[in-house]
């Protein structure tokens, strides 16, 4: 994989002497105590990340946390006061208004909050207006902007002009904009805050669908964190312009680098984010070639009222229930431990999502086993682990 | 000892009046070129505009109000130009546009530039605010002094004196208009790679243009305003007959004077403004 996007110890410190608050920063004063004695705001301090490529790296965090701030210091919109921030290996920062200027044109796109588009313009002149800046002839950039509203479904509205359409279609034509030059990254800064509910999830979800083809770089912005776990391969966590934590959405959701961090996850819908696998217990197991007695006395050491069986190569086999142990005792049966076994009984992958365990685990009397695609048994979850890792407690 | 009989005093209308002769002298050449292009400029034009017969010049008019403004202006038009002709003012009204004409040109097209300038100079715009309160405000009269004797009696003092009071509206509402764009439609196009001429060209001016509009439509007005000034430093024209009226003390010619001035800055108020609207939902190609 390569690293598309570098920032390298970014600051940004908004003032006139930025080089004096370097000095307070290094004496360790806050962000608000620098504001109240320099009248500087920090917008960015000492951001560091790495974005694959193909990657969706979302940026989280409160209102003034320096979100907007990082992202234009990623295309220049802002001039970062320190540090370096790479673009396919070049430091954006080095270059000449010129080769800027080139890079925006053709790697970088970006998406506006308020959309941005341009009011003078017809939808197709809004979407045409990177290739036009670049001086492409009228034919080819009509035929790629109609290219990119095509992906959009906007097609039909390409001689409309912006104020004859609703929000969600106005920030359609702002990634049909973005995407119309074919750049490899896209800067997203709360693209679908401004959208309610509803069309914004059908955005989320045509931005997914989008990405599973066309595996752009993207830097996703919000302070929602149920669309940064949904859309975010690797989310990065800021507060008063600090990083304070980059991780995957179950890092973040399990393992919280601070206070601010598990303040923030704390009402997140974790069962859309949270799989099989975050919450699953170790499994007590016989083997198949224990016999029934082996298996009831575990289970009565154990206070279970049913045990996985597995083979030598933990493949999963089924489960005894303690009846049927006792019952075949009474009856003399004799009959051997593979005779006993259910098989029917309910499975699952450790990725699948926690909320499609629901109606699963509402059925079943006995706990889920979690195999892999050979059917290994890796573990096992139970309803109560279920609403353990619900209600955000410590599920390892 | 009371204040009155001090004998402090600063200078200044002494100084400004050394400066006036001072200039008058050092670049009496610059001014006689200035006069005698501003002059031939007004006069050709207004023979120009003599040259075509009065009923075509109507229809003409009438034309440009209906395509521009729409039936009602046009019917306006119709009946104002023949109120004036019948009113045998054809000739001092030709004489106004030309000067009106030339005067927004050069006001135009100074300020135009000026507010862009200013739109993207934050000091250049500290620098002007004063300046061009001082243009409103100043009396026409006190400017008019200097421009006689730089410019001489006739059209120029007036074009002059008329370029001075209508510029400010030009440059303040150019300035606005650009400075009122959304940043964040600024940004998009910083975003996409613009150069300053293509965010200018493609962006600011197009989303400025009715305000822009705006301001030409009341440099305009403004300089119709000045057409009485203008004929007191012998500019000839519909003020000329105003003024007469008032020296006379000659009411019907007074306001069949101004009944004309009246109807000419109806007609251009309308028209210009429609201009803005129009303008508004047009599409700009490159
Ligand atoms: N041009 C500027 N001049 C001075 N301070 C600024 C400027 N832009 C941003 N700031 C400050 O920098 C801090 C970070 O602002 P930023 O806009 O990056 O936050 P954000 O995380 O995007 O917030 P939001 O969610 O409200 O968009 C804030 O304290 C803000 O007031
Ligand atoms: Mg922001």
């Amino acid at each position: 994989m390569t690293t598309k996007v570098s920032a390298q110890n970014i600051y940004k410190i908004f003032g006139p002497n930025p080089e004096k608050v370097f000095k307070l920063l290094d004496k360790g004063l806050t962000k608000d105590e620098i504001l109240r004695k320099t009248g500087h705001t920090l917008g960015v301090i000492d951001a560091s990340f790495d974005v694959e490529e193909g990657e969706i790296f979302v940026i989280m965090g409160l209102s003034g946390s320096g979100k907007s701030t990082l992202i234009r210091c990623v295309n220049r919109l802002i001039e970062p006061t320190r540090g370096k921030m790479f673009i396919d290996g070049e430091d954006i920062l080095k270059v000449d208004n010129k080769q800027l200027r080139h890079i925006r044109r053709k790697k970088i796109g970006m998406v506006f909050q308020r959309f941005a588009l341009f009011p003078h313009r017809t939808i197709i002149r809004n979407v045409e207006y990177g290739l036009e800046v670049q001086g492409i002839p009228v034919d080819e950039r009509h035929r790629r902007s109609m290219e990119a509203l095509e992906l959009v479904g906007l097609a039909d509205y390409a001689e409309s002009y912006p104020h004859n359409l609703s929000g969600g279609m106005q920030q359609r034509v702002g990634l049909a904009r973005a995407l119309a030059n074919d750049p490899d990254i896209l800067l997203m800064d709360e693209a679908f805050s401004a959208l309610d509910p509803l069309i914004r999830k059908e955005m989320q979800d045509e931005l997914l669908d989008l990405q599973s083809k066309m595996k752009k770089t993207i830097l996703f912005i919000t302070h929602d964190l149920d669309e940064a776990l949904k859309i975010g391969d690797r989310i990065a966590v800021m507060k008063d312009g600090v990083i304070v934590q980059i991780g995957t959405p179950e890092d973040i959701l399990t393992n919280p680098a601070n206070d601010y961090v598990s303040e923030f996850v704390q009402d997140v819908d974790r069962s859309k984010v949270l799989s099989a696998s975050n919450i699953m217990k170790k499994p007590e197991v016989i083997f198949t070639k224990d016999g029934p007695h082996v298996a009831l006395r575990k289970m009565k050491e154990m206070g279970l009222s049913s045990i996985f069986v597995v083979d030598k190569q933990r493949e999963l086999r089924g489960l005894v229930t303690v009846d049927s142990l006792i019952n075949n005792r009474k009856n003399l049966e004799k009959k051997d431990l593979n005779e006993l076994i259910q098989t029917d009984i309910p499975t699952t992958s450790p990725d699948t999502p926690v909320r499609d365990l629901f109606g699963v685990a509402a059925e079943a009397r006995y706990p889920i086993a979690v195999v892999d695609e050979r059917h290994h048994l890796l573990g096992i979850v139970a309803r109560v682990n279920i609403l353990a890792a619900m209600s955000g407690e410590e599920v390892s | 000892m009371n204040l009155y009989d001090m004998t402090f005093r600063i200078p200044v209308g002494q100084a400004f009046s050394t400066l006036v002769e001072l200039l008058d002298k050092r670049l009496e050449s610059v001014f006689d070129f200035i006069t005698y292009f501003l002059n031939t400029a007004v006069k050709g034009l207004e023979d120009a505009l003599q040259m075509i017969p009065i009923p075509v010049m109507i229809i003409l008019l009438v034309l440009l109000a209906w395509r521009i403004s729409g039936r009602g202006v046009a019917v306006f038009t119709l009946v104002g130009f023949i109120l004036i002709a019948g009113m045998d003012l054809w000739v001092e009204t030709m004489q106004t546009l030309s000067l009106v004409f030339i005067s927004a040109i050069i006001t135009l097209g100074v300020g135009i530039p000026l507010g862009i300038w200013a739109s993207r100079s934050d000091l250049l715009d500290k620098l002007l605010r004063p300046v061009l309160d001082f243009m409103q405000t100043l009396p026409a009269f006190v400017y008019l002094i200097p421009a006689i004797l730089f410019f001489h009696i006739g059209r120029v003092p007036g074009v002059i004196s008329t370029v001075i009071f209508a510029m400010p509206p030009a440059i303040r509402l150019t300035n606005l208009g650009i400075r009122q764009v959304p940043a964040d439609v600024v940004e998009a196009a910083h975003a996409f790679g613009s150069t300053d001429n293509q965010l200018l060209v493609k962006v600011q001016l197009p989303m400025a243009l009715p305000t822009i509009m705006a301001g030409i439509n009341q440099t305009i007005m403004l300089s119709l305003s000045m057409v009485v000034i203008a004929s007191m430093v012998g500019a000839p024209g519909l003020g000329k007959e105003v003024l007469y009226g008032v020296t006379q003390l000659d009411i019907a010619t007074g306001f069949e004077g101004g009944l004309a001035v009246v109807l000419v800055a109806m007609f251009l108020d309308r028209v210009t403004e429609s201009l803005g609207k129009g303008n508004q939902d047009n599409k700009n190609n490159q």
